[in-house]
C-alpha cells in the first residue's frame, strides 16, 4: 500500500512537470469521450421518446404519400400531413374486426408552433394522460392543452387564442401553405382552453387537443374566403389520418397490405418507420461516432507516445528509484498510474462535456418545441465507454510501464 | 563485521568479472576500493547493494546473507540499510529537494520524518534549499543533497561509486570530507569505489582490485 501511494504521488509529480502535454492528452480524451457520450444520450433519449410517442399506435392510416411523412406528421407532429382522406372511404377498413380502436385526427393549424389536433378523447387515453385542471372539450372551439404547451405559452383554463395556419411559428416550415405568407390567424374563430393535461413525457405534452368538428368549423369558413383546393385539411367529411390499435397481433400481417392495395389510402407502421428513420440517419451517426472513436484512439496514442518519451528522459530516475529501494512493481506502477490518471481525468472531462453539452442543447431545443433533451440522465452504454476509455489509457501505459519494469538498475552506476 | 565476503565470483552470464576469496570490513572502517576501469569495482558494489546476484560465494552485509534474499527482499534491504552515492548526482527533477528526500524515506519503507530531513540538511548547510527544485541548485549544492539522501535513512553502509572523479582537486577534497564526515555522523561505514588515485591517502583501508581478464 505504501509503495502504491508513493508511486501515485510520483506519477502526479511527473504529470505536473509537463503540464502542456498532460492538459493536451486530457483535453483530447475528454473531447472524444464527450462526443460519444453526447451521441449516446441523444440517441437513447430520442429512441425512448419515439417509442413512448408511438407506444399506443399500431398503424397510421392516411393519404398516399411518404409513409415516413405520414408517421412523422400524425404520430410525432413534426412534419406536415400527406393530405386528407375521406371518412367514407376509410369506413370499411375501420369496420374490420382486426381494428380494436381507430382515432381520427384532423390537423392543419397551430398556436405558437404547437399543433392543434382535432380528435376524440380516446387520443388522451392511448397516452395515459390525465387532466390536471378543467375538463375535456364538449363543444366546438373548446380545447385541452398539453403540459408543455401550458408551461411554455402560459395558456390556462379560461384563456382563449386564435390558431395560425401551418405548424411552426409563422408557418415557415409548412411548405404546402407557403402561399399563405400572411397566414392570417383564424382571428374570428378563437379557441377557449377548458382543460390542461398532466405531463406524460410524450408527444401529447406538446399538442393542443380539440374536437374534429372544431378544426372543420374553422376551415369551413376559411374555405369560402380562399380559392378552392388550397385547403386540404380536415374539412367536410374528411380527416387527416386515423391512428389504429389492432385487436390482434395477426393484423400486422394483413391489414396494412389490404389498406395499401385499396385506392387512396395508405397505411404506415410507426415502429417500422422509426426503424427506417434510424437506418437513414445511421450513416451519419456511424460517421460521427467513428470520428469520436478516432479522437479517443488519438488520445490513447498521445498518452502512449508521451509516456514512452518520458521514459527515455527519466531512465536515470527509474534506476535511481530502484537504488533507493523501490521494487520493480513500484516502478511499473509509477508509469501505469500516469496513464490511468490521464485516462481518469479525460473521462471525467468527457462526462462533463457530454452531459453539459446535451443539457445546453436541450435547453436551446426547448424553445423550438420539437424534442426535449436533458443532460441529467445516463445512457446505458456510458458505463462501457468509461471503462473502455480507462482501460485504453492503462493499455497505453502498459508498454512504457513494462519497459520501466525491465530496465536495469546498473545503467546509472558508472561502468567506465 | 559490516561486510563479510567469501569466495565471491560475480559477473554477467557465465563471464566472471571479479572474484574475491575473502574481504572483511569492520563497522566504521571506511574503505577504498581502488582499481582501473573494468576491474570489477562497480560489479562488486552492485553485489553488495543487492542489485546483482553473485555467481558464487557468500556476501553478508550487517549479518544478512544478501545472496539468499529474493528480489523484493533485496530491494527492501537496500532501501533500508544501504545508502548510495553516484558520480552523476541524480535528483528527480519533478520533485522539490524536500520531496526528493521524503521519497528516499518512503521508498525505503520508512515513515516520512521531516525532523530527520531537517537535521540531515542542516548538517550539510543546505536547509534553505528544501523547497527548491534540483534545476535551481548549484553543482555543489546538488552534491550535498545527494549525500543527504544517502544518509537520511541512517544506513549501516554507504556505497559511493566514483564520487570524485569528475571533480577538480578542491572540490574533490571537499566532497570526500563531506562523505566521510556524514557517514561517521550517522554511524555508517563508507565504501568508495574509484580509480581516482588522489584520494588514496584519505583512507586507512585500501583494497586494490585488478582486472580479472
Amino acid at each position: 500500500m505504501k509503495s502504491l501511494s508513493t508511486a501515485i504521488a510520483l506519477a502526479f509529480a511527473y504529470l505536473r512537470e509537463k503540464p502542456l502535454a498532460t492538459l493536451l492528452n486530457i483535453l483530447l480524451l475528454g473531447l472524444g469521450v464527450g462526443t460519444i457520450i453526447a451521441l449516446a444520450l441523444t440517441l437513447s433519449q430520442l429512441d425512448d421518446r419515439m417509442d413512448r410517442d408511438a407506444a399506443g399506435v399500431d398503424l397510421v392510416i392516411g393519404a398516399k404519400g411518404s409513409p415516413l411523412q405520414l408517421v412523422l406528421s400524425s404520430v410525432f407532429h413534426v412534419d406536415i400531413p400527406t393530405g386528407n382522406i375521406s371518412v367514407a372511404e376509410a369506413a370499411p377498413v375501420l369496420a374490420s374486426p382486426m381494428v380494436r380502436r381507430a382515432i381520427p385526427l384532423a390537423l392543419g393549424d397551430s398556436y405558437r408552433s404547437f399543433r392543434i389536433v382535432g380528435t376524440t378523447s380516446a387520443y388522451i387515453e392511448i397516452y395515459g394522460a390525465a387532466l390536471r385542471d378543467g375538463r375535456i372539450w364538449n363543444t366546438s372551439l373548446e380545447v385541452v392543452v398539453g403540459a408543455d404547451v401550458a408551461r411554455i405559452t402560459g395558456l390556462t383554463v379560461g384563456k382563449s387564442f386564435a390558431g395560425a395556419h401551418g405548424l411552426s411559428e409563422g408557418g415557415g416550415d409548412d411548405a404546402d401553405h407557403a402561399d399563405h405568407a400572411d397566414h392570417a390567424d383564424h382571428a374570428d374563430h378563437r379557441y377557449t382552453v377548458v382543460g390542461v393535461l398532466k405531463p406524460t413525457g410524450s408527444v401529447i405534452d406538446r399538442v393542443i387537443l380539440t374536437s374534429v368538428e372544431s378544426v372543420r368549423e374553422v376551415h369551413e369558413d376559411t374555405k369560402t374566403q380562399s380559392p378552392p383546393g388550397k385547403h386540404e385539411h380536415g374539412a367536410g367529411d374528411q380527416v387527416t389520418a386515423y391512428l389504429i390499435q389492432y385487436a390482434t397481433p395477426l393484423a400486422a400481417a394483413s391489414l396494412p397490405r389490404a389498406v395499401n392495395a385499396s385506392g387512396a389510402l395508405q397505411a404506415a407502421s410507426p415502429a417500422a418507420e422509426i426503424a427506417r428513420l434510424f437506418n437513414l440517419a445511421g450513416l451519419g451517426i456511424i460517421a460521427l461516432r467513428g470520428f469520436a472513436l478516432v479522437m479517443v484512439l488519438c488520445a490513447a496514442l498521445g498518452i502512449f507516445v508521451g509516456l514512452m518519451n518520458a521514459l527515455d528522459e527519466r531512465r536515470a530516475d527509474l534506476a535511481l528509484l530502484r537504488l533507493l529501494g523501490a521494487s520493480r512493481a513500484t516502478v511499473f506502477l509509477t508509469v501505469i498510474a500516469q496513464g490511468a490518471a490521464l485516462g481518469l481525468a479525460g473521462v471525467i472531462l468527457g462526462l462533463a462535456i457530454g452531459h453539459a453539452g446535451i443539457e445546453w442543447i436541450g435547453s436551446a431545443l426547448e424553445k423550438t418545441h420539437r424534442l426535449s433533451l436533458t443532460g441529467f440522465t445516463f445512457a446505458g452504454e456510458e458505463i462501457w465507454l468509461i471503462l473502455g476509455a480507462l482501460l485504453l489509457s492503462m493499455l497505453a501505459g502498459l508498454v512504457p510501464a513494462w519497459r520501466a519494469y525491465r530496465s536495469a538498475v546498473p545503467e546509472l552506476l558508472n561502468r567506465a | 563485521m559490516i561486510v563479510d565476503i567469501r569466495n565471491l565470483k560475480a559477473g554477467y552470464g557465465s563471464r566472471v568479472v571479479v572474484s574475491i576469496p575473502a574481504l572483511q570490513i569492520a563497522k566504521g572502517g571506511h574503505t577504498l576500493l581502488l582499481g582501473p576501469s573494468g576491474c570489477g569495482k562497480t560489479t562488486l558494489l552492485e553485489v553488495m547493494a543487492g542489485i546483482a546476484v553473485p555467481l558464487a560465494g557468500q556476501v553478508t552485509i550487517n549479518g544478512t546473507a544478501v545472496e539468499t534474499l529474493g528480489a523484493g527482499e533485496r530491494d527492501r534491504f537496500r532501501g533500508r540499510h544501504i545508502g548510495v552515492v553516484m558520480q552523476r548526482l541524480h535528483l528527480i527533477s519533478a520533485l522539490t529537494i524536500r520531496k526528493n528526500l521524503r521519497l528516499a524515506q518512503s521508498l525505503a519503507g520508512a515513515e516520512v520524518d521531516d525532523s530527520r530531513i531537517s537535521s540531515a540538511v542542516d548538517a550539510l548547510g543546505i536547509s534553505g534549499k528544501l523547497d527548491l527544485y534540483p534545476r535551481e541548485l548549484s553543482q555543489g549544492e546538488a552534491q550535498r543533497v545527494a549525500i543527504a539522501r544517502a544518509v537520511v535513512n541512517r544506513p549501516v553502509l554507504i556505497l559511493a561509486d566514483e564520487p570524485t572523479s569528475a571533480l577538480d582537486d578542491g572540490n574533490c577534497e571537499a566532497a570526500l570530507d563531506l562523505l566521510l564526515e556524514q557517514s561517521s555522523a550517522c554511524g555508517a561505514t563508507l565504501i568508495v569505489a574509484t580509480h581516482d588515485q588522489r584520494i588514496k591517502a584519505r583512507f586507512e583501508h585500501v583494497v586494490s582490485l585488478v582486472g580479472h581478464s
